[in-house]
């Protein structure tokens, strides 16, 4: 396996504690040594044979980590494959992907977990299965957790499809503590959302679309918290998947108050785009959970500043570009978004809000790593897994979606202004994407 | 405490993304939404309309002497079809109909590719009715054709509101044909029933008070949601239907849409004792109103038949007004050049 300098770079690793220039060598997939510039001997030292990467005036950083991605496969190679899907990964600056279940057939059995995490699948970064909570998630039966987690599933859930029923979600939440894996949820009350393609409100009234209630999502995240309160176990850990709501964030900050484990992420078009962006029928603006008001989107970016946020994850939810030219209600629901992840929390959280840079990586990197045990990811301390973003963070940069390394280009993000530009993406010692010159 | 809220009203004046601006219609010919016409376009159509109603058809018919426009129907039609198809063949075009029973779209062939091989076939503009909200706006992307929209799922069914709009000047304010901000002030106009799943409701509200009138919506809370009054400008929204008519110089009444109801259950004898118009209703609390109805009506639940056929209806004429307004929209659709998108 090939050794790696990465020489002279601003290293911000915030579980760590490191600020600071630093050389660090990566060997044989690990982190091997991390020193002040020049330090590390490349002559017939450890560093020997190394090949350096000159990350002067670049930040180094723990590759980043996105929990929620649909890679769609197996079943929907048409819209993106492993290969695809993870290549755009590393273009972001991912190194680690949690893929969702909703799979055809959905990822519900140790077969089609290993079938994912195969080599055949050509995997550019680390991907980690996410396995369906229910048989088919029909939200009916359980599945084998402890057979999940053996095969190498990180959580369960059902996403597009949320359990309803208050047993099968105790169920769930009770045996998936008992292997030690957490529960996400996608959380909408789909009996109130019946035929609704974007938020209700006074827009999807103007539009004639049928609106999803905020109360869809906030209502379920209620439930979900009072089950994991009647549970009693502290080993229970609910996740609540792309938070969209201000009702939403509130229940999840009460429930931390109240110590439970109840941890949520925000997507970035939840903190950056209302329902106005949906404009004239733009399905490229169609996503479940919708665009919500301003005055959510507000909530969203207070709960990021406030540390209430767990974790920025993107819903990568591609879809061929025939898919979405359809009318805007039989539009399928979701936008791209791994490829425009960082850009858009460097010019907006960071740039234009002042979270400090090592919060924000923090988001997408360190803290998704430890609400899913991710055991030697999101940090580069020594023999961490070599997973490293080195990134031009003064690079501004516009988006086109055309050069997407994604088989999709159903993005809301075309043409946006990008801030940090990825230069390499390593991925456990190997250079698995390195920015054109 | 006061740190809490000191980072709250800094944050509130944090900059956020600019949200983009409309890009349509790309084609000014189109006509999309009342929203895209400016009062010198509305004032333009209705001065239109009177001259191409009452030009000699021999000569009218030489406007758009075998132009060729399709009229594409995903949704059965009596009114709005047969009158697109008169307004276009008075002014000399050729139509041809498609309609989703009787053609590949049946197969599954998608509104673009509909649209591309009705392009491709020669149309120059094309009249759509879809049951889909926003459908023509699909269609205008794909086609950049000049695109009508005959009424698209729940939003808008802009010529309606037109010729309801040439309905009410011709009893309110006969004679007018120029319109400004404030043509119809002192005017409120209820529309009743199933604001909901309107299209002819969203097109009126939308379009009359950008006039100077009040629009009152009536009806029950499932086929009439609050946020409707937050939809535009001078749009309230009144429980009651007497009290609403007791204000109304023009009360229209709209059809229960069975079709799109989507599983929600009406007490219809509940919803006639509330809100239909019969004519003890009129002569108490609105004798002098128009009585206006976008058709089809079902004599007996919005309306009695008595109210529907009485002095104060002005239904069939509606109907009329119709092809003098699509005349005129028509004649615009392959005419009209140089105008700009709305910003």
């Amino acid at each position: 396996m090939s050794t790696l300098l990465i020489h002279n770079g601003h290293l911000i690793d915030p579980a760590a504690g490191v600020d600071s220039t630093k050389d660090i060598l990566l060997k044989d997939g690990r982190v091997a040594e991390i020193a002040a510039p020049g330090k590390i001997k490349t002559g017939n030292g450890a560093g020997s044979n190394a090949e350096i990467l000159d990350a002067t005036g670049l930040t180094v950083a723990p590759g980043l980590i996105d929990i929620h991605v649909h890679l769609r496969e197996p079943g929907q190679a048409h819209k993106e494959t492993i290969a695809t899907g993870t290549a755009a990964a590393a273009a972001g600056g991912f190194t680690a992907v949690a893929a969702m279940p909703n799979t055809n057939p959905v990822n519900d059995s140790p077969e089609i977990t290993r079938w994912m995490l195969s080599p055949d699948r050509g995997a550019s970064v680390r991907v980690y299965p996410i396995g369906a909570a229910t048989r088919g998630s029909k939200g009916e039966q359980i599945n084998d957790f402890a057979a999940l987690k053996a095969a190498g599933a990180v959580a369960v859930t059902d996403d597009g499809h949320p359990i309803l029923k208050d047993s099968i979600m105790r169920e769930t939440l009770a045996a998936a503590a008992r292997v030690g894996l957490s529960v996400i949820q996608h959380a909408e009350d789909t009996r109130m959302s019946q035929g609704a393609s974007m938020n209700a409100g006074p827009i999807a009234f103007k539009l004639g679309l049928r609106g999803m209630p905020p109360e869809a999502e906030s209502g379920l995240v209620e439930r979900d918290i009072r089950l994991v309160t009647e549970l009693k176990d502290s080993r229970v850990h609910l996740h609540v998947a792309h938070t969209s709501t201000a009702a939403a964030i509130a229940a999840v900050r009460q429930a931390r108050r109240n110590g439970l484990r109840v941890t949520c992420e925000v997507a970035p078009h939840h903190f950056l785009l209302t329902e106005e962006h949906v404009g004239q029928y733009n399905t490229n603006a169609k996503m479940n959970p919708p665009l919500r008001s301003a005055a959510d989107r507000d909530a969203m970016i207070e709960a990021i500043l406030d540390g209430i946020v767990d974790a920025i994850a993107t819903d990568h939810a591609p879809h061929a570009t025939h898919e979405k030219e359809v009318e805007f209600e039989h539009a399928p629901n979701g936008i791209t978004g791994l490829e425009t992840a960082l850009g858009l929390c460097l010019h907006w959280l960071h740039k234009e809000w002042k979270l400090p840079l090592g919060r924000v990586l923090s988001l997408l990197s360190a803290q998704p790593a430890a609400l899913l045990s991710l055991k030697g990811r999101g940090t580069l301390a020594v023999g961490s897994f070599a997973d490293v973003v080195v990134f031009d963070p003064k690079a501004e940069w516009t988006y086109h979606a055309k050069e997407t390394r994604s088989k999709a280009h159903n993005t809301p993000f075309d043409g946006w202004t990008m801030q940090g530009k990825v230069r390499w993406t390593i991925s456990e010692g190997r250079i698995a994407y390195a920015a054109p010159q | 405490m006061n740190a809490s809220t000191a980072t709250a009203t800094t944050r509130r004046q944090l900059q956020r993304p600019q949200t983009p601006a409309s890009s349509f219609p790309y084609n000014p010919g189109s006509l999309l939404s009342v929203v895209d016409l400016d009062l010198a376009t509305i004032s333009h159509l209705l001065a239109r309309a009177t001259t191409l109603e009452n030009q000699d058809p021999l000569t009218r018919d030489r406007i758009l002497f075998k132009r060729r426009i399709a009229l594409l129907f995903y949704e059965s039609s009596t009114r709005t079809r047969t009158s697109f198809e008169l307004a276009a063949k008075s002014l000399g075009a050729d139509t041809t109909l498609v309609s989703s029973l009787s053609s590949s779209i049946e197969k599954g062939e998608t509104l673009k590719d509909t649209g591309l091989t009705l392009r491709a076939l020669g149309a120059e503009a094309i009249i759509i009715r879809h049951n889909s909200s926003g459908a023509p706006w699909l269609l205008e992307q794909e086609t950049r054709l000049p695109i009508l929209n005959a009424g698209d799922g729940m939003h808008e069914h802009p010529t309606q509101a037109l010729l309801d709009l040439r309905t009410i000047l011709a009893h309110l304010r006969p004679g007018v044909e120029t319109v400004s901000a404030d043509t119809l002030s002192g005017v409120t106009v209820t529309i009743v029933g199933d604001i909901l799943h309107s299209r002819v409701a969203r097109s009126n509200m939308l379009l009359l008070p950008r006039l100077g009138a009040r629009v009152i919506l009536c009806g029950p809370p499932p086929l009439l949601p609050d946020s409707a009054a937050n939809a535009g400008p001078g749009i309230t929204v009144e429980r009651d239907f007497e009290a609403a008519l007791h204000q109304s110089q023009v009360v229209m009444m709209l059809r229960i849409q069975a079709e799109r109801l989507a599983g929600l259950q009406l007490d219809l004898t509940q919803y006639r004792d509330a809100y239909q118009l019969t004519g003890q209703r009129l002569s108490t609390h609105a004798p002098t109103a128009l009585v206006m109805h976008p058709g089809p009506i079902i004599r007996g639940l919005e309306i009695t038949a008595g109210v529907a056929d009485g002095p104060q209806s002005a239904i069939l004429e509606q109907v009329r007004h119709g092809v003098a307004i699509r005349m005129a929209v028509v004649e615009r659709a392959l005419t009209a050049t140089g105008m700009q998108a709305r910003a």
